[in-house]
């Protein structure tokens, strides 16, 4: 962390000392491991061939740590030109304050309504009619990551759906593997549950509960389901006392676990130890049972600046990031997807195909960013991370719990 | 957040009735650090407390609220964790770190050889950051790397010691850090202590045939209230606002069985982004100090001013 804390701040001051000809944009973000950097760096290739330049101002340590650091700099009166945040409601009140730019004007001249995909993306950068963001990518997070030895080892075929999955977990257990790797961070918790959902509820009971926050639908008996299944899938995750999403991810990998409930960027992890997508791992979106991914991702946001040539760099900038070529670069080294469709993505992997198909065919749902305040989503993280690390909370328990938050939800 | 957690620094002295130009360079140098405690300590306090009461997310603002993000705060069974924890973490690290303090100061001050080693040794923990601690302390704690590891292969194959993956057991695994790394302080101070106790004091116990322990425990402690008063007061303030100890071992977890009121206020100000429920967590923070050292100032300095 203090290598990269250097690296950036070294970024910080190295552009100082070139010559003030182009319009020099600072940019902030906290895409820091390597297959995050290497998609910044395509940004700023595609930046600095305009003619312009990129000052990098990563922040190292994730969202968690960056969006205060990056609010309090907009708020303290020395924003920079341009910052990352997931789209959603994180920048809602930003927004509202008229702390950031309207680039409406750009996302008319450039067509954006019709380019992108799914529309969704640009309403989440829409605030009464304006426009005040640019959307970037996308990642899901309904996805279960299997490991092919694991199975092969516990002499039962790969699973094709979670109730397969959850089946062969005593198989999984007699060969010694750990049936569900699960980091035990709140977030992790609450995407596991998220994913489990959209699989088992439906899409109709999903959307009743996210979408129109009726607390009566997580009473029904689709969600019952839902919680029930947790409350298997924390048996099934017992031992598995390991920190973050990539430490799972890399049980899965070794074969020490099945499998792990993980967004897409645990391909990133895959592809690094050198395995390959149906040989050495399973991917099914949507845990195999609906196939449907959520649309969540980042988008820049541009704050407001005195100088009327930094606006306009501000401007050009937006209408680069939604552009077919920075869109093709960038995602293939995310391993995201990309935001609009019209785009040729032949390059990409065999699960990154499939998330591909998926938003062809339009089975997409608005993501958690979108539907709650960071503080709804902060109560159910909460809640989430009791419940899968606390296996004396009955489901029926967590699911009243769960239809209170969703009752007070904003 | 500091501001609503630390002691009001008032110096009851300034209060002594006085000429205004008394002391007149006296005045002036403590200026600076009385205008700290009225506008950083007690302004800042009034404006978190006056913000608590109203509907702030993620920018201040001043719409009354009434008591919601009180009433939400309390219904919260995290807010309610954490309470538990602290008492329980709290009442655990004052009384062992005190008796530890005490002990090994007792035990240095038998004049034993080598004691500036020995002293250094013990107070060498309280020059780490609690992120240090806290990281080597859940690295000695993990069952695959440290303690339990270290057992097993003395051949001892059963042994289980995992504290910090168990619910009911991390906050004995935090503790275990707090008082290794407070008692080296606490041994300082009461080492101090034990020094400033006149000589002729245990000369005249021994001639009484009064036994060490016995005089220990019925002239030498209440000798060393001040002392006592002053170590008490250092642990309690770092209980209230242990944060990075936690942050460090265990993040809260598993699930939240080891979450503090430090970092309830901490993720619902700068996560949640829901600045006026983090205010009124830590106005709860402040009126539980409030409450403990209000009577406790007033026994202690109101006293002594009547007699």
């Amino acid at each position: 962390m203090t290598i990269t804390r250097l690296l950036a701040s070294a970024a910080l001051v190295a552009p100082l000392a070139a010559p003030a000809s182009a319009i020099e944009l600072e940019v902030s973000h906290w895409w820091t491991s390597g297959g995050e950097a290497a998609a910044v760096a395509k940004l700023a290739e595609a930046w600095e061939a305009t003619g312009n330049t990129w000052l990098d101002g990563a922040i190292a340590g994730s969202g968690g740590v960056a969006r205060p650091i990056i609010i309090s700099r907009i708020l303290g009166g020395d924003p920079m030109d341009a910052f990352q945040f997931n789209h959603g409601q994180q920048a809602a009140e930003l927004v509202e304050a008229g702390l950031l730019l309207d680039i409406t004007d750009v996302a008319e001249a450039n067509n954006w309504e019709e380019v992108v995909n799914p529309p969704s993306l640009l309403d989440a950068c829409t605030y009464e009619g304006r426009v005040y963001c640019a959307p970037l990518n996308i990642h899901s997070s309904q996805w279960l990551w299997l490991s092919n030895a694991a199975f092969e080892k516990a002499g039962v075929p790969v699973p094709a759906n979670w109730d397969e999955f959850a089946a062969a977990a005593p198989a999984l257990e007699a060969a010694g593997i750990q049936p569900l790797a699960m980091g035990q961070q709140p977030w992790q918790s609450n995407l596991a549950f998220g994913a489990m959902a959209i699989a088992i509820a439906g899409i109709d009971a999903w959307s009743a509960v996210n979408i129109d926050k009726d607390e009566s639908v997580v009473m029904g008996p689709e969600y019952t389901r839902v919680f029930e299944a947790a409350a298997q899938a924390r048996e099934m995750m017992q031992g598995s006392d390991v920190q973050d999403w990539n430490q799972a991810t890399a049980m899965v990998i070794n074969g020490e676990a099945g499998g792990q409930i993980m967004g897409d960027w645990a391909q990133g992890e895959f592809a690094v130890a050198g395995q390959v997508a149906g040989q050495d791992y399973t991917c099914l979106p949507g845990l195999g049972a609906n196939a449907v991914l959520d649309t969540g991702g980042d988008a820049f946001y541009f704050p407001l600046q005195d100088d009327p040539e930094v606006t306009a760099a501000q401007k050009e900038l937006a209408a680069l990031l939604v552009s077919p070529e920075v869109q093709v670069s960038f995602n293939l080294a995310k391993g995201s997807l990309p935001i609009r469709g019209d785009i040729d993505m032949a390059a990409a992997n065999a699960c990154m195909q499939q998330g591909l198909e998926i938003l062809a065919g339009g089975n997409i749902l608005p993501s958690g960013d979108i539907l709650f305040s960071p503080d709804t989503q902060g109560q159910i993280e909460d809640l989430m991370v009791e419940f899968w690390n606390d296996t004396s909370i009955a489901a029926a328990d967590a699911q009243q719990r769960y239809a209170d938050i969703v009752a007070n939800a904003d | 957040m500091a501001a609503v957690t630390d002691p009001p620094r008032e110096a009851p002295a300034a209060r002594r009735p006085a000429r205004p130009l008394r002391n007149l360079s006296a005045k002036l140098a403590s200026l600076p650090m009385v205008l700290t405690a009225l506008v950083v300590f007690l302004g800042c306090s009034l404006w978190t407390v006056a913000h608590s009461f109203t509907s702030s997310r993620l920018l201040p603002r001043l719409d009354w609220a009434g008591l919601s993000q009180y009433e939400r705060l309390w219904g919260e069974r995290r807010w309610l964790v954490s309470i538990g924890n602290v008492a329980l973490y709290g009442a655990l690290s004052l009384v062992l770190t005190l008796a530890i303090g005490f002990v090994l100061a007792a035990l240095l001050d038998r004049k034993v050889r080598g004691e500036a080693a020995f002293r250094t040794i013990f107070l060498y923990p309280f020059a780490l950051s609690f992120i240090v601690t806290g990281l080597a302390w859940q690295w000695i704690l993990n069952p695959d790397l440290g303690l339990q590891r270290l057992v097993r292969s003395w051949g001892w194959e059963s042994f289980a010691f995992d504290p910090l993956n168990d619910p009911r057991l991390v906050i004995y695994g935090l503790l275990i850090a707090g008082v290794w790394q407070g008692s080296g302080l606490v041994m300082c101070i009461m080492l101090a202590g034990l020094r400033g106790i006149d000589e002729d004091v245990w000369r005249a116990a021994r001639v009484d045939g009064i036994p060490v322990w016995k005089t220990y425990t019925h002239v030498v402690i209440p000798m060393m209230r001040p002392v006592f008063v002053t170590a008490l007061v250092i642990i309690a303030a770092g209980i209230v606002k242990v944060y990075d100890l936690v942050v460090a071992q265990t993040s809260g977890g598993p699930g939240i069985s080891s979450q503090m009121p430090a970092l309830y206020v901490m993720d619902k100000m700068f996560l949640s982004q829901n600045l006026a429920q983090g205010f009124a967590a830590s106005t709860m923070m402040l009126v539980t100090v409030a409450i403990i050292l209000i009577p406790w100032a007033y026994l202690e300095f109101g006293g002594r001013r009547r007699g």
